[in-house]
């Protein structure tokens, strides 16, 4: 792997930690509003995947969107602004954790209901391969997504078409409170990708260089034509499913057994060991992001709130915006 | 040559705005090799290719998802979705994304999507005959439209393609006037006469949120839309060989509603029937009613009559299916029975 690749995927990897970190301290310390749903744990999945991803190809995400969205591109300052529902957000304060997007690095939106951005993401596939410019699409989703009608329905959709698109699914074991094992009589989701007539793969994800690999490959093939791809990535949330949310239904012992093949700890030490980055190169960016994420704290708290009445602009296109 | 039947202006706008702008795209079952179950999409795979005219698997999520999602990005889908009823497997997609995506995304984007699906009851019982306009007008970020005549469908599908919001579409079966297959399609064109507008070759827009009078009066306001605007015609009909003079409105838009228009009209009239092929409760009617009721309350001389299908599904046997409809009688009496406890009117 590229070392100037993996420093940046390291960086945003490592951006996404601190973001989701100094998150959880300030619902923790003060009122925010809202709720979240964080993606600690799962970084390597979101890096991996838009690392071969540019402006103009687009993805869709979930619930869980914070990843996806730094991970595509967003601005730290206007994703940490929307968390304080704040104008200088990127949804101007009328999404938040749930709703977020940036439509100009081709975040087309995280979503509150499960599944419903996977035939969003089959749409935006048909753009691209109406225009034929090689522009790709992928659908983040996690595993209860797959039972949802709309992911049957889309996945079938775009390969019935050959559409552009990667179906990226974040096997993170548990929806909500419920163990993938007590929802589908299937191990591996990626089996499903069989019954579309679909290339499918599972891929260890926490190992960044495995979902850069594997990502690569179908995206790869949907530039080139060959039509969708369904991955599914073996990894898992460190947080409960929402804010302070008690994970009750798993033990502290599981936990602690993910953590030990942390993605960035596992990536870290690639780095500093077969790639030859220095100490002192990789804390640089660590310290480097912890002072990115204060900056955006402070942009965020000093930016404006909306006006109570800022929500007739954005019913309809073409009035009052 | 004009267009006589909705088929063919419905067909004309979508060939007019295809030709016009290469981003108008054309999704649904069986609308391409088949030519649509309506056959308003026919001959348009052969003109305008496979990329642009797709055939879809029956996965109405997917279908109005898919539609969204290439909103988004550029293009300009037109959708069809083979009856309206259907719409209920498209809900999440329609309701919770077509229509919020711009809103919750504090309008970085706009969501240029056209879904047109028929409405109405044809003899296919509870499943297939029903009238959701008013599932749409209650979720807001939705446009919602209604043509009644050739001339207002072809007008108002082109402003539909343009506008950069989710547009409803909804089209009377007993008024596209095309044949199914095998020809057996009920229709009602027939016997409608110059209400009946045709549309002109070539182009002409009809705006959003503008209301037609059909028909000018003094005495009473009939609102109706779709295939109940012409059974509102008839009984204005009637009623005038016995003195009584009705306006009759069509809205065309639901969603902008040409409130002006209405009250204007009840203003003049002091009364006011609405007539829909929706249900009672929650419906059209209801709406209108209420709107009127807030503006124009003094200046109604009778209490506002709704006629509209109670609250039942559609059922089949055809005696019953005509029983619960809106019907020329029956707008008619609505009018009788408001007059004379109105006490006479104001002519």
């Amino acid at each position: 792997m590229d070392r100037d690749l993996a420093l940046g995927m390291f960086r945003k990897m490592v951006q996404i930690r601190k973001f989701e970190e100094k998150l959880y301290f300030l619902f923790s310390t003060r009122a925010m509003p809202g709720s979240m749903h964080q993606y600690n744990g799962e970084e390597a999945v979101a890096v991996g995947v838009c690392a071969h991803l540019a402006n103009d190809d687009y993805i869709t995400s979930t619930h869980r969107g914070h990843g996806h969205c730094i991970a595509k591109g967003a601005g730290i300052r206007a994703v940490m602004a929307e968390m304080f529902a704040k104008t200088t957000g990127c949804c101007k304060g009328m999404g938040g954790s749930m709703h977020i997007a940036d439509f100009g690095v081709g975040m087309l939106g995280a979503n509150g209901i499960v599944a419903a951005g996977v035939p969003i993401a089959a749409g935006a596939g048909l753009t691209c391969q109406v225009r034929g410019k090689g522009q790709v699409s992928v659908a983040f989703f996690g595993d209860g997504a797959t039972n949802e009608g709309a992911f049957h329905e889309a996945v079938n959709l775009a390969a019935a078409w050959r559409l552009p698109v990667l179906f990226a699914c974040e096997n993170n074991v548990y929806g909500f409170s419920t163990h993938y094992r007590r929802t589908m009589a299937l191990e591996d989701i990626a089996d499903r990708a069989a019954g579309y007539g679909i290339p499918g793969a599972k891929v260890d994800g926490q190992d960044i260089r495995a979902v850069h690999a594997a990502a690569g490959e179908a995206v790869r093939r949907a530039r080139a034509g060959g039509g969708p791809t369904l991955l599914e990535f073996k990894t898992y949330r460190y947080m409960g499913h929402s804010r302070f949310e008690p994970s009750s239904y798993r033990t502290k012992a599981e936990v602690e057994e993910w953590k030990r093949r942390d993605p960035i700890a596992l990536f870290r030490a690639v780095l500093r060991g077969e790639l030859g980055a220095s100490e002192s190169e990789v804390a640089g960016i660590e310290a480097g992001v912890e002072a990115e994420m204060e900056d955006a704290v402070r942009f965020a708290e000093g930016s404006p709130d909306p006006a109570p009445d800022d929500w007739k602009r954005y019913i309809f296109a073409g009035e009052g915006s | 040559m004009e267009a006589r039947t909705i088929v063919q202006a419905l067909r004309e706008a979508l060939v007019e705005e295809m030709e016009r702008d290469p981003s108008v795209i054309l999704l649904g079952e069986d609308i391409a090799v088949f030519g649509g179950a309506y056959r308003v999409t026919e001959g348009l795979l052969e003109r305008f290719g496979e990329s642009r005219v797709r055939d879809t698997p029956i996965s109405e999520a997917a279908i109005v998802g898919a539609g969204i999602g290439a909103a988004m990005t550029g293009l300009r889908p037109v959708v069809e979705i083979q009856f309206n009823d259907f719409l209920a497997c498209a809900m999440d997609q329609v309701c919770n994304q077509a229509a919020k995506m711009r809103f919750m995304m504090g309008g970085q984007v706009s969501v240029p999507l056209v879904i047109r699906a028929p409405v109405g009851a044809t003899g296919r019982a509870a499943q297939h005959s029903q009238s959701l306009e008013a599932w749409f007008m209650h979720t807001p970020g939705l446009k919602v439209a209604f043509p009644s005549t050739p001339y207002d469908a072809k007008g108002l599908l082109k402003t539909a393609i343009r506008d950069d919001n989710p547009v409803m579409f909804f089209e009377h079966k007993l008024l596209y006037g095309g044949s199914s297959p095998g020809g057996k399609a009920k229709t009602a064109v027939n016997d409608l006469g110059d209400a009946f507008r045709p549309a002109p070759r070539g182009e002409y827009l009809v705006p959003f949120g503008l209301a037609d009078v059909k028909r000018a009066g003094s005495d009473v306001t009939i609102v109706a839309t779709g295939m109940v605007l012409h059974k509102a015609l008839k009984a204005a009909e009637s009623l005038a060989r016995e003195g009584i003079e009705a306006e009759v409105i069509d809205p065309r838009t639901l969603v902008p509603l040409d409130r002006k228009t209405i009250l204007e009209s009840v203003r003049k009239t002091g009364r006011l029937v609405v007539a829909s092929e929706d249900v009672l409760t929650c419906g059209v009617a209801s709406e209108i009613a209420a709107m009127v009721a807030e503006e124009a309350l003094w200046h109604l001389d009778a209490p506002i009559r709704r006629v509209a299908v109670p609250d039942t599904p559609i059922p089949f046997a055809p005696a019953m299916e005509q029983a619960v409809l809106p019907q020329v009688e029956t707008i008619a009496a609505a009018v009788r029975d408001m007059a004379i406890r109105g006490g006479g009117g104001r002519s």
